[in-house]
């Protein structure tokens, strides 16, 4: 079956393609911003077809499992970076001395967690980092630099990374030998944004970046957009 | 009168409130748009995410259902599309869609996939309760008439496109097992689930979906 994969669109939307046909055409979907534009006005037709299926009203308990499951499970928390801060992205930019970086960085984390008080998770857990001797390696491929403290909790702080297309989500690894990790998603964005990742990093891992569906991958497809090596 | 006598009267005072002056909780609060919590859950907020589900459980639970055939199935279904949110909320971008239409997504791809895994349509009984014991009963109105809009647009549809989206939609079918079951080419299925669907986006608007 060799045809045009913008006949896919409506199947796509539908999830009426097989795995194969799926992964085909999100390839192709990565780089065609005429298909996601499509595909956006497809959406919201197929999402209202879930309102017209009549179906039984869920246990009480499953709002708990869910909420439950989520609390176990480790994640990545993005945090957006203000506009304004230029400072940030200057450092960032360069293979930074820690002391800066974390100077910047607990500057901007403290101004961040007053407006923004949901966040403030992710900038304690952003200051424990920076707080315990830290140290900053360049993003080998891109615009920032891999932050590790000498627990191994570790941020990526990226700058001027393109948006991940739709459908698809930047994913952090920790390569350790030959076995990555996956280390937490996010979606890139004009300004820079750290990503706090959610595996340690030890000595001589590398910490790499690919871009996969929106959900997250079990192992990192190829290629490796952007790296960094912790030593 | 010393101001040490005078100040726990001010408090009571202002810690008073006349019954007439009270509005209803849920309407006084501002809500957060769905849009603003798929943000919040990015920021690792379980309360955002424990709103997301009760906004759009039911609708998930009822999709999954339909799919699936089994409450056991559809509860797995549905939580794992949570955690893909819980995950993946980083990654939303609002431009490209409305939340409701991101999170469904996510729902219905996770009961596709199941339902494709477990091939065999078991049914077991249902373990959710009847509609009637609902909550809210504003939120059922709306969700009613949002089902009734929905399924007459359907309705509408001239029944060789109905038939290709509901099948894929709600039996999960793949477009080839869709055009072995419809007997028609391949190339037909794909057209008439495109008009169907652009069809569909057309009577939904006209039916004033988008603010049912």
């Amino acid at each position: 079956m060799s045809s045009d994969p913008h006949d896919l669109l409506a199947a796509y939307a539908l999830d009426a393609l097989d795995d194969d046909e799926r992964d085909r055409f999100e390839r192709h979907l990565a780089d065609c911003e005429d298909c996601s534009e499509q595909l956006a006005l497809l959406r919201e037709p197929v999402a209202a077809l879930a309102y017209a299926a009549e179906g039984p009203v869920p246990r009480k308990e499953l709002r708990d499992r869910i909420i439950e499951s989520a609390r176990a499970e480790p994640r990545a928390a993005v945090i957006k970076l203000p506009r304004r801060n230029w400072a940030l992205g200057a450092v960032a930019g360069v293979a930074a001395a820690a002391a800066a970086l974390a100077i910047g960085l607990g500057l901007w984390a403290n101004s961040l967690s007053n407006s923004l008080d949901h966040e403030r998770s992710t900038k304690s857990a952003l200051d424990r980092i920076l707080t315990e001797n830290a140290t900053a390696k360049p993003l080998i491929g891109a615009n920032g630099s891999l932050i590790v403290n000498r627990n191994g909790r570790a941020a990526i702080i990226v700058c001027g990374l393109a948006d991940a297309p739709s459908a698809k989500t930047y994913e952090a690894w920790v390569i350790t030998g030959n076995s990555p990790k996956p280390a937490g998603l996010f979606k890139g964005g004009s300004g820079c944004s750290p990503v706090l990742l959610t595996q340690r990093v030890p000595n001589n891992a590398t910490v790499a970046v690919t871009l996969e569906r929106a959900g997250g991958a079990a192992s990192p497809t190829l290629p490796i957009l952007f790296r960094a090596e912790a030593t | 009168m010393s101001a040490a006598v005078q100040s726990p009267i001010a408090i009571s005072v202002v810690g008073l409130r006349a019954p007439w002056d009270e509005k209803p909780m849920s309407r006084a609060t501002p809500q957060r748009t769905d849009e603003e919590l798929v943000e919040a859950v990015a920021g690792a907020d379980e309360d955002a995410l424990g709103e997301l589900y009760d906004r759009f459980g039911k609708v998930a639970y009822g999709l999954a259902y339909k799919i699936l055939q089994d409450a056991a199935l559809a509860e797995d279904a549905v939580q794992e599309a949570f955690l893909q949110i819980w995950r993946g909320a980083g990654s939303y971008r609002p431009e490209r869609a409305k939340a409701s239409t991101w999170l469904l997504t996510f729902v219905h791809r996770r009961a596709v996939d199941l339902v494709r895994r477990e091939q065999t349509r078991r049914t077991s009984p249902v373990v959710g309760e009847p509609q009637g014991s609902d909550p809210g009963a504003d939120e059922a109105a709306v969700a009613r008439s949002r089902r009734e809009i929905v399924q007459d647009a359907l309705r509408r549809l001239p029944a060789e496109q109905r038939e290709p989206i509901e099948l894929a939609y709600y039996a999960g079918l793949t477009q080839s097992e869709l055009a072995e079951r419809l007997e028609q080419p391949l190339g037909t299925i794909k057209s008439r689930m495109f008009a169907g669907l652009e069809r569909l986006r057309v009577l939904l608007a006209e039916a004033g979906y988008e603010t049912a």
